[in-house]
């Protein structure tokens, strides 16, 4: 008797580990779903961009102004804009923000100034794009008198990327051994040679992967640009930066008007008709190629990173 | 700080055998040594002064964004009280009769987050489960960078797939769907808040110690009873920062909302009409010509305002759950 009541425990207890089982399965396969719903938007997005966009991609759209035919329109101007405008902002962006990274993490003490600026920084990263619109509006555009130009567009894009910069820079330097400071430190280097010779070399592809992925962002960005009231229509390109005259160099594009790929693809979306339409898909398929080459760059870069390093 | 002189700072300062040495040497060599000291000493200073400044750029941007939106702000409020700011249902302010009722924005901006949200928390958490207790190694290290793609694409190609894609698509569904709305809009910035929502669900999970599984495995718990019942309480501070991220995502989302859900400022909560959010119209003016200085050109600070003050409640926010509920282990 005791033998047949055990056994039929056994059979109901295989019953519920079973049922409890099914939903490992059950959970598994919504899983799988939840991820390929993610998937197939992306590759939905790609291929429409893709399909729509092709038939207009050709070496004139690439040099052609913007224009009122269509099939004329291109995104010369655009590109040049784009161009020029992540150049302003990487010259901003890139030293600013290695510099507070190397100061929080190899020279700040811990105190109230620095406890402020993290804080800050975390708070910063959490502050919507089109409220750093707004805030160059007010000063860079009107108070500092740059006006609707290259230069009031760089620094706000710098602006806005400069934590993702800094954060990114004090992961890589957080990831230096401490024996190699204290190694440095016992052969008699000061604080500056120590981040000059050892720092800032040991922690470059980090910090490239960081400065990667906020251009990446910087180059899509659309609503601070419109904010500041950059053009939609130009059909000019900035001055040259270089001139045949002495002193050969010019900056006078800093403080040209100009459009960007995303604001030229935001003015031919808004617009009613089809074939403009058409030119939206082209350009912001060279968009989203951009910034997928520049995110698959700076993921390889990630990679590499891990794999190579062996302290 | 530390300054330990270096020896090949002194190329002058050779060693000197015993007796070789006399006074007048020494004493040039002292001062000498002094003096590039202290010239060391002073770069050093000025090196950390400069880094001390850059890192403080970001708190000067912080003090420049409230400066400008409350300066701004104030003038608008000269002409405009608060009880009306707040409570006229209208938003007219480009009218001659005009009315400025934050509300109308706040709704479409609340409806549109709300339609992004029922997307992004279900599937970014499930994603996030999936990744950290179900999926093997392989599939997660080809998924993880995955999503970080579909979180950098920018939105204004997010934007122009609302509108020429996901609302045809719709309109197939429900044939009444306006072209402009906010439920085709909010469903793609769903989407596109998933990635934000799932790596920072995630990592929280991962961060949860080993020791706790096998605890909940050793009584006999399935893996899908210890995701659910150990795993995903443990990391429970990490996962609602999480969707508090994805809520400040989604208030402040522009361009897809600006593309996709019309300029129309309409108080509703309903997902099928079109309706303008806070962002949206912020763009909105910023495309025409509204001169500097004109109470138009006011509005967009105090609608920035509003929504600078409802993302620092979410921040603020986070930061206390994640306090609150913070497990040490």
């Amino acid at each position: 008797m005791p033998c047949a009541s055990a056994s039929v425990k056994v059979t109901e207890l295989r019953e519920l580990i079973r049922r409890r089982k099914r939903w490992d399965t059950i959970f598994m396969l919504v899983g799988v779903l939840a991820l390929m719903i993610g998937v197939l938007t992306f590759a939905a997005l790609f291929a429409h961009m893709a399909l729509e966009g092709i038939g207009r991609l050709s070496w004139d759209f690439f040099t052609n102004f913007p224009s009122r035919r269509p099939a004329q329109a291109g995104i010369l101007s655009a590109w040049v804009g784009s161009t020029l405008v992540m150049l302003t902002t990487a010259f901003f962006a890139v030293p600013l923000g290695v510099a507070s990274g190397i100061y929080l993490e190899e020279y700040a003490a811990k105190s109230w100034v620095t406890d402020i600026i993290e804080i800050n920084i975390t708070n910063l990263a959490g502050v919507p794009s089109i409220v750093y619109g707004l805030l160059a509006l007010g000063l860079f555009v009107y108070q500092f008198g740059l006006g609707h130009s290259i230069l009031a567009a760089g620094l706000t894009l710098a602006l806005l990327i400069l934590p993702v910069v800094i954060v990114a820079t004090r992961e890589a330097i957080r990831s230096i051994p401490q024996g190699i400071r204290e190694g440095a430190y016992a052969l008699g280097a000061t604080q500056w040679q120590v981040s000059k010779h050892h720092i800032i070399p040991y922690s470059m592809p980090g910090i490239l992967t960081g400065v990667i992925i906020g251009m990446a962002r910087a180059i899509g960005e659309t609503a601070p640009i419109i904010t500041i009231g950059a053009l939609t229509f130009i059909a000019f390109l900035p001055p040259a930066p270089l001139t045949p005259e002495p002193p050969f160099v010019s900056f006078e594009w800093l403080f040209s008007p100009f459009t960007v790929m995303p604001i030229q693809m935001f003015n031919w979306t808004s617009r009613p008709e089809a074939a403009f339409h058409q030119n939206a898909a082209a350009a912001g398929f060279v968009l989203v190629l951009m910034t997928l080459a520049m995110n698959a760059l700076a993921i390889w870069l990630r990679y590499r990173l891990r794999k190579g390093i062996k302290w | 700080m530390a300054h330990f002189p270096l020896q090949s700072d002194y190329p002058s300062c050779r060693p000197v055998a015993p007796g070789q040495a006399t006074s007048t040497v020494l004493q040039g060599s002292d001062s000498l040594r002094l003096s590039r000291r202290r010239s060391r000493l002073v770069r050093e200073r000025v090196i950390e002064s400069v880094l001390f400044l850059a890192a403080l750029v970001s708190v000067f941007t912080t003090v420049g964004i409230v400066y400008i939106l409350v300066k701004e702000s104030v003038i608008f409020f000269q002409h405009v009280s608060l009880v009306s700011f707040l409570t006229d249902r209208q938003w007219t302010p480009l009218f001659d009769d005009a009315h400025f009722g934050i509300i109308v924005l706040l709704s479409g901006t609340l409806t549109s987050s709300a339609v992004a949200l029922m997307i992004s928390i279900p599937l970014g958490t499930v994603i996030a489960i999936y990744l950290a207790e179900f999926a093997p190694f392989k599939l997660r290290e080809v998924a993880k960078p995955f999503l970080e793609l579909l979180g950098g694409v920018p939105t204004i190609v997010y934007g122009y797939f609302a509108l020429i894609f996901v609302t045809p698509l719709l309109q197939r569904v429900y044939p009444d769907l306006p072209g402009f709305n906010l439920l085709s809009a909010g469903i793609v910035m769903g989407i596109m808040i998933i990635p934000y929502v799932s790596s920072i669900s995630e990592d929280a999970m991962r961060a949860v110690p080993m020791s706790l599984r096998e605890g909940s495995y050793a009584m006999g718990a399935t893996r899908f009873q210890t995701a659910t019942r150990v795993v995903v309480p443990a990391a429970f501070s990490g996962i609602a920062s999480a969707y508090i991220l994805g809520i400040s995502r989604a208030v402040g989302e522009t361009m897809i909302l600006a593309i996709a859900a019309g300029m129309q400022p309409n108080l509703t909560l309903n997902p099928l009409e079109p309706a303008a959010t806070i962002t949206a119209y912020i763009v909105q003016v910023a495309l025409g010509d509204l001169p500097h200085g004109s109470l138009g050109y006011q509005t967009i600070f105090a609608a920035g305002l509003t929504l600078m003050l409802f993302t620092l409640a979410c921040n603020i926010a986070g930061h206390a759950l994640r306090k609150r509920f913070r497990e040490s282990y």
